[in-house]
């Protein structure tokens, strides 16, 4: 019998293919979430500017207002989004709730996410930008 | 009679598996299993495969297909145009025996150990009078332990000692009408890191299942279960 290595393995759960909605959403959750973790880390990290006084501070937040950055922070915006709603969803699916309609789900999800994104860029651009 | 390119994953555990491309003409009421037994017929002897029934009943012929879990004997060639090709692969998550061979039994282990009766008692016909001289109408439970569940799974990729859709669908079916079965001993089994809590709602289970066992669902009732009891047992000042 064929051993498949344990890294190939446990990577197994990134391959979309043959896979439809729900896998994609999966994926998606579990990429999303992995990477608000490293959202906060960094998010910390920066906050520690605070402790050295005003000057370190006013010079990150003139960094922050650039163009690279807003959008950066539209990308932070999409990916909560995202986790938050599909989160929702997954919560119901776990329950045994709503399975039937998991697709549609998923795509009012996306469209929500897509939608709350470009409202919140909008507003970021226009009031900070 | 049109001509259909098939791709089969071949090889033996211990070399590298690769895609070999085969021709064969069928007409398009054809099956994919027929295409796949007539290679074996007349180009290749040594191709492995399962099937039986033929017609989704023994489970047996679960294969990828484009990389989609379905039954070969199921999937007909009209689907797909001869200009392009069918590529067949075994399943995934299962030890590979070799070509489209994988070994089952990890998962029909677990269906022993939950000791899934097939014989169910027939909803269908619950509140009809019965004919004389009948004493109970029965049908075969839905799941025909075919295994494109646990190939569809992410978390099974992830997670090797994770029961799976097919098992925790059947802890579900068997909570519900227990045949014998020691109900206690179940919620155990389900109410475990790798049980009913590992599922990580992909719900790719019950988008290839062939037989409309849904084990997404069963998998949140049965969670819905496990917790109604675990309350029931703390209000109760049990464990
Ligand atoms: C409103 C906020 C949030 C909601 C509703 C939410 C909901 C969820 C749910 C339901 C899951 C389980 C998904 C599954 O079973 O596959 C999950 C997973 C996860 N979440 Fe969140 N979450 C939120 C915020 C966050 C934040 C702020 C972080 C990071 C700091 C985070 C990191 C993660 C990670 C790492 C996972 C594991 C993903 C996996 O194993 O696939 N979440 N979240
Ligand atoms: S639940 Fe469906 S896909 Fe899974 S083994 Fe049973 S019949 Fe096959
Ligand atoms: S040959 Fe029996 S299910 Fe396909």
């Amino acid at each position: 019998m064929r051993e498949v290595p344990r890294w190939k393995r446990a990577s197994g759960w990134i391959d979309l293919r043959g896979r439809r909605e729900g896998g994609l959403a999966f994926l998606l959750m579990r990429l999303t979430g992995i990477g608000l973790v490293i959202y906060l880390f960094l998010h910390l990290y920066v906050l520690r500017l605070l402790a050295q006084g005003p000057e370190a501070w006013d010079a990150f937040i003139a960094m922050a207002k650039s163009p690279l950055f807003l959008a950066l922070d539209g990308l932070l915006i999409l990916g909560i989004l995202y986790h938050a709603l599909n989160g929702v969803r997954v919560t119901l699916l776990g329950l045994g709730i709503g399975v039937p309609h998991q697709a549609r789900l998923f795509w009012g999800v996306m469209a929500l996410t897509l939608l709350m994104t470009a409202i919140a860029a909008y507003a970021i651009f226009t009031i900070a930008g | 009679m049109p001509t259909w390119q098939l791709r089969l994953l071949r090889g033996r555990p211990g070399s590298s598996p690769r895609l070999e491309t085969y021709r064969v003409e069928l007409p398009a009421e054809a099956y994919l299993i027929d295409a796949v037994e007539k290679i074996w017929a007349e180009q290749d002897r040594s191709l492995l495969f399962r099937h039986a029934c033929h017609h989704a009943s023994c489970g047996a012929c679960g294969v990828r297909v484009n990389g989609r879990e379905r039954l070969m004997c199921i999937t007909p060639l009209r689907e797909f145009s001869p200009d392009g090709v069918i590529q067949v692969e075994p399943l995934r998550h299962f030890p590979w025996l070799g070509d489209l061979l994988v070994d089952v039994s990890p998962m029909m282990r677990r269906m022993a150990e939950v000791g899934f009766a097939i014989i169910r008692r027939d909803e269908l016909t619950a509140d009809r009078p019965l004919p004389e001289g009948i004493e109970q109408i029965t049908r075969f439970e839905d799941c025909i332990e075919c295994g494109l569940c646990l190939s569809a799974c992410p978390v099974m990729a992830a997670d090797e000692a994770y029961l799976g859709p097919a098992t925790l669908a059947a802890i579900e079916r068997m909570l519900a009408e227990p045949r014998g079965g020691d109900t206690a001993r179940l919620l155990t089994l389900a109410d475990d890191p790798h049980g009913a809590w590992r599922c990580h709602s992909a719900m790719e289970c019950t988008a290839v299942c062939p037989s409309n066992v849904d084990p997404a669902s069963a998998i949140g009732r049965l969670r819905r279960r496990l917790i109604v009891e675990k309350l029931r047992r703390w209000i109760g000042g049990g464990r």
